[in-house]
């Protein structure tokens, strides 16, 4: 209890990502709350990464942890800068009603 | 040790929480300050594991940029969250269902993991003593991944211009200043040089 190792780690990522799979279950109409999940998501991983790195003392975890936070980053602005378009020429952001290129 | 072992519990405690309540908050703006703590308890999880320098990066970037964006995007739109809200009840069981089943099958890797010996013989590249966590990951960056860390820089740049093109709109009937028009102006067609009678007036 007292001996913090890597399962501990793994055990919050995961409960993390499940979060995150769960508000994406929960909030299908709200597409902001979505995104955050995804970010929640991908700090999960990020968490997963930098524990094993931890763990087998090797950086590369760490190393990879930075690209993702940065392919996160760029992701969160384009999916809100397609936000805030899309909410400009609709005037709502409900997930349902994004159907424009539905055959 | 111990008091390690109580940071540990603590920060995680306080991670899983600000995440429930992320995706379960009535109101966006409170699940974005949900999702900064959240963030800021997952950079001291990163502390106790030793990699400062991603902690800094996940408050710089993450608190400081990326959650400052979407309360930004939040409090622009103007958009009724009540009614998004709707059916939150109706998801909630097949979410919580595969919610379940998916933390079931991580625990169940998680409890039956383990590490093959040869993995030690295999590292890429080992910590080595009595170099900074900062020092050594920009030893390896700029060395040996400069070409990934290039890449990275232009996915910011190519997403900084995407979102710069989605976003950016001429509005009709606004004055703007053309900086062209200015520089072409000649004195003979802005200056008109009028002959005025005293007494008499233009």
């Amino acid at each position: 209890m007292w001996e913090i190792g890597l399962g501990h780690y793994l055990t919050v990522a995961a409960i993390l990502f499940t979060i995150g799979i769960f508000g994406i279950f929960l909030n299908r109409k709200n597409v902001i709350v979505i995104l955050m999940s995804v970010e929640l998501m991908l700090l999960a991983v990020n968490i997963n990464l930098v524990a094993f790195s931890w763990a087998l003392k090797d950086l590369v975890g760490q190393i990879f942890t930075m690209f993702v936070l940065t392919v996160a980053a760029a992701e969160a602005a384009i999916g809100l800068a397609i936000l805030v378009v899309y909410f400009r020429n609709r005037g709502s952001i409900a997930v349902e009603d994004i159907n424009v290129m539905k055959g | 040790m111990v008091l390690q072992a109580l940071a540990f519990y603590v920060f995680a405690a306080v991670a899983v929480a600000a995440g429930i309540m992320v995706v379960t908050a009535r109101n966006p703006v409170h699940s974005v300050l949900f999702l900064i703590l959240a963030f800021f308890n997952a950079a001291g999880l990163f502390v106790l594991m030793g990699a400062e320098f991603l902690a800094m990066i996940l408050v710089i970037v993450y608190v400081g940029a990326v959650a400052v964006l979407f309360l930004f995007v939040v409090m622009m739109l103007d958009i009724d969250f009540v009614e998004l809200r709707q059916g939150f009840v109706k998801y909630l069981p097949v979410g919580g269902l595969i919610g379940i089943v998916l933390l079931v099958e991580l625990f169940v890797v998680v409890g039956g993991w383990v590490s093959m010996p040869a993995t030690k013989s295999a590292l890429a590249e080992p910590v080595r003593e009595g170099v900074s966590n900062t020092a050594a990951l920009g030893r390896l960056l700029y060395t040996k991944y400069v070409y990934l860390f290039q890449a990275a820089g232009l996915i910011l740049f190519v997403a900084m211009i995407g979102a710069i093109v989605l976003t950016l709109r001429h509005r009709e009937g606004v004055k703007r200043q053309k900086i062209a028009q200015q520089l072409k102006r000649t004195r003979a067609e802005s200056v008109q040089l009028v002959k005025v009678k005293p007494g008499e007036g233009v």
